[in-house]
């Protein structure tokens, strides 16, 4: 069995506000193992982000409350000082985020800000660091990068930054890589880039993969298991297989369902999951997707625990339907009724 | 060009016809500001819209498609070529004879964060184009701009809100009711859904296709993700750096690429099924799209194509119609049959055996795009 890197139980992020209490993530939990891809999905405000962040430490405030844990190698990283997360940060965790406009300083030289991670994490001169940044761009497949390393971000294009922050990500060897949205702002080709060279760094360095996103077509590809987030909590957990052949949450339905795809006859209409996630403040009572969910019925007033419900053992969900009703009934959704015409 | 001239036949004048248009921008340089370069954006690029249809417009960043979409409307001065909007020839007109067009004529944009002034209110927005082009009295203004908010899905009351207590999605629906709020005939939209989350770029593109429905709209929709286009498209034109390199009615295009560089997006849009997406073959472009200052020699594709050869290296290959209104421009067409090849008199010698092998009878339906998956659903027998 490969090591087990990462274990987060209950995890539990809340942030007061003048509002009221936030609750970002509210029960997460799963493992994360060398080698594999966890994939986490759902829409804007369904708390990936946050959790991202708090894995890395980064949702420390005196407004922020954690509850659980996240062990790191048996760490617990919620309850470390901030001088000791610094240690994991980056050493141990790497972070992409999305944006890659506004994530490198537009003033600073690529291969300078890439250096400066690296001398604030180890001892090293500045020529051994420039030597290992020049080899680290050459690795994310940064054309002529003993060039190219003295260049301002705005001479890169956005796939080219992306790619320079993946190297930024990965220059301390980290063993837990996070990629927030690493593709949301860029085309469809250099998207296809990016996820084919985050898949082939995973196997050079050795790493796992925590790979954030709203389309699930985008992870189809790489991610080993999946998880799904609505309104900070996990609604369905499952290997790739469960999620996409046998999927048991109808807002998992509806993710698939939205994506216009390419591998089938073009429906009629594109499938809409109506309405908008709930506010993190007020959520509604039961299950958190029952007003937006087509589904509900009245046993959806009171929330349905987190539990397995189908043949596969590690596939979880939070969902009271039967699961035969599901199995019948949800192509519909999935694919706007154009299975019934195969 | 043949398009044109196929709308000529059917005797339709369309509703806005491109003719040879290029934009190059300067670049300058010194006290003197003299020109030492220019960025060719748009380069020589025809096409037709017909009244009521969408023309897809697909290609990655920096293709010029989005510079295309602004010169049309004239936010930006062609250097040189023709636009027909109704008959009208439009590239020279001045503001004052300009703008009672430009009522017909609306863009959405594509960041709905960045294109909406966060200091006014959505009324304001809204009926901003009212006002300038002086319609109706004021009150008539407030109501017509309650009734876009509701045939957008929002609600009356969000009048007297500003952008930021809107989320991404809402917000696009602003910039949808601001395009709308004059009755324009003709609305360009620039990658509209980008931005949004799968879900809600659904919602969008399901109320783009209503919208359309109900105010006979015609679109130019502007993407770079060909799932998104084929949904909502008539016809698609994609463009490599600056030039059309093929445009075709919709579905053809995803059965049957002809041009190298369609076949390779294609392959680039994710399948959300993890054996489809395992067994297809993904053609990864290697590189980004090359500068616009100095386009390659030849075909401007060829740098990245896996199938190019010398020719493709000197002679640019023309915009060839292969029938049935599919244009393409390539040494090295695939999925075209032996006698259209030479019909069209591209030279046989310069096909692929690969070519050959996937050509297909003009008729077949079948799919013969090795980089998509076949639609059989295997799960659901």
């Amino acid at each position: 069995m490969a090591e087990r890197l990462l274990e987060v139980n209950d995890l539990k992020v809340r942030f007061a506000t003048e509002d009221g209490v936030v609750r970002a993530v509210d029960g997460l939990t799963f493992e994360l193992e060398r080698g594999k891809v966890l994939g986490i999905v759902g829409e804007s405000g369904s708390g990936k982000s946050v959790t991202a962040m708090t894995l890395m430490g980064l949702t420390r405030g005196i407004n922020a409350r954690f509850e659980g844990e996240v062990l790191y190698k048996g760490t617990n990283l919620l309850e470390i000082s901030d001088r000791e997360m610094q240690n994991y940060r980056g050493n141990e965790l790497g972070m992409i985020f999305q944006d890659p406009m506004t994530s490198l300083n537009p003033i600073y030289r690529i291969g300078d800000q890439i250096v400066e991670a690296l001398q604030a994490h180890e001892k090293v001169d500045k020529r051994s660091a420039r030597a290992r940044t020049i080899e680290l761009l050459r690795q994310v497949g940064i054309p002529n990068p003993e060039s190219r390393i003295d260049d301002y971000p705005h001479q890169f294009s956005g796939g080219m930054r992306q790619r320079a922050m993946i190297a930024m990500a990965l220059s301390c060897n980290p063993s837990i890589l996070i990629a927030d949205e690493p593709t949301t702002a860029l085309d469809v080709t250099i998207q296809a880039q990016i996820v084919e060279l985050i898949s082939r760094l995973k196997d050079d360095f050795d790493s796992a993969v925590i790979f954030i996103t709203h389309d699930l077509g985008v992870i189809a590809d790489i991610a080993d298991e999946i998880i799904v987030m609505y309104a900070g909590r996990v609604v369905e957990r499952g290997s790739k297989r469960d999620i996409f052949y046998d999927p048991q949450m109808p807002y998992t339905w509806g993710l698939l369902g939205s994506i216009p795809r390419l591998d089938r006859p073009r429906p009629e209409r594109l499938h809409t999951i109506e309405g908008m996630p709930p506010s993190l403040i007020n959520l509604p009572e039961g299950c958190k997707f029952r007003p937006r969910c087509p589904h509900a019925f009245d046993r959806c007033m009171q929330e349905p625990e987190l539990k397995n419900r189908v043949e596969s053992g590690g596939h979880l969900d939070r969902c009271w339907l039967d699961v035969e009703f599901k199995r019948e009934h949800r192509d519909e959704t999935i694919s706007g009724g154009s299975a019934e015409a195969a | 060009m043949t398009v044109l001239e196929q709308a000529a036949e059917t005797g339709e004048t369309p509703l806005l016809e491109v003719r040879h248009v290029k934009k190059y921008f300067p670049i300058r340089k010194g006290v003197l500001q003299r020109e030492v370069a220019r960025v060719h954006a748009v380069d020589d690029v025809s096409f037709a819209v017909r009244e009521g249809e969408t023309l897809g417009l697909v290609g990655e960043s920096g293709c010029g498609k989005s510079t295309l979409g602004r010169t049309v409307v004239r936010l930006l001065e062609p250097t040189d070529g023709e636009i027909i909007f109704r008959g009208t020839p439009i590239q020279h007109l001045g503001t004052r004879r300009l703008r009672p067009l430009r009522r017909e004529m609306q863009m959405v944009f594509q960041d709905p964060y960045a294109s909406l002034n966060p200091r006014k209110r959505v009324g304001t927005i809204v009926s901003d184009p009212m006002r300038i082009h002086d319609l109706g009295s004021r009150s008539e203004q407030k109501r017509r701009v309650g009734e876009i908010l509701e045939t957008v899905g929002l609600s009356p009351e969000h009048y007297n809100r500003f952008p930021h207590e809107f989320s991404g999605g809402q917000r696009q629906r602003i910039g949808i009711a601001r395009a709308l709020a004059l009755r324009p005939k003709l609305i360009i939209a620039d990658e509209p859904v980008s931005a949004l989350d799968v879900s809600i770029q659904s919602q969008m593109l399901n109320l783009l296709e209503d919208l359309q429905n109900e105010f006979q709209l015609t679109y130019v929709f502007i993407a770079h993700d060909l799932g998104v286009v084929r949904h909502v498209s008539d016809r698609i034109a994609v463009m490599y750096l600056g030039k059309i390199v093929e445009l075709s009615p919709a579905e053809e295009l995803y059965t049957r690429p002809i041009m190298p560089y369609t076949e390779a997006l294609l392959s680039a849009v994710p399948i959300p099924d993890p054996d489809l997406a395992e067994k297809r073959e993904r053609i990864v472009l290697e590189g980004d799209v090359p500068s616009p200052i100095n386009p390659p020699s030849g075909c401007r594709f060829h740098p990245r194509c896996r199938y190019a050869t010398g020719v493709c290296k000197e002679i640019e290959p023309p915009l060839v119609d292969y029938g049935n209104g599919h244009l393409a421009a390539c040494h090295h067409p695939l999925n075209v049959d032996q006698a259209t090849l030479a019909r069209v008199g591209v030279a046989e010698a310069h096909t692929p055996a690969e070519a050959d092998e996937t050509a297909l009878p003009q008729d077949t339906s079948g799919r013969s795009n090795p980089s998509v998956a076949p639609t059989t659903d295997t799960r659901s027998g």
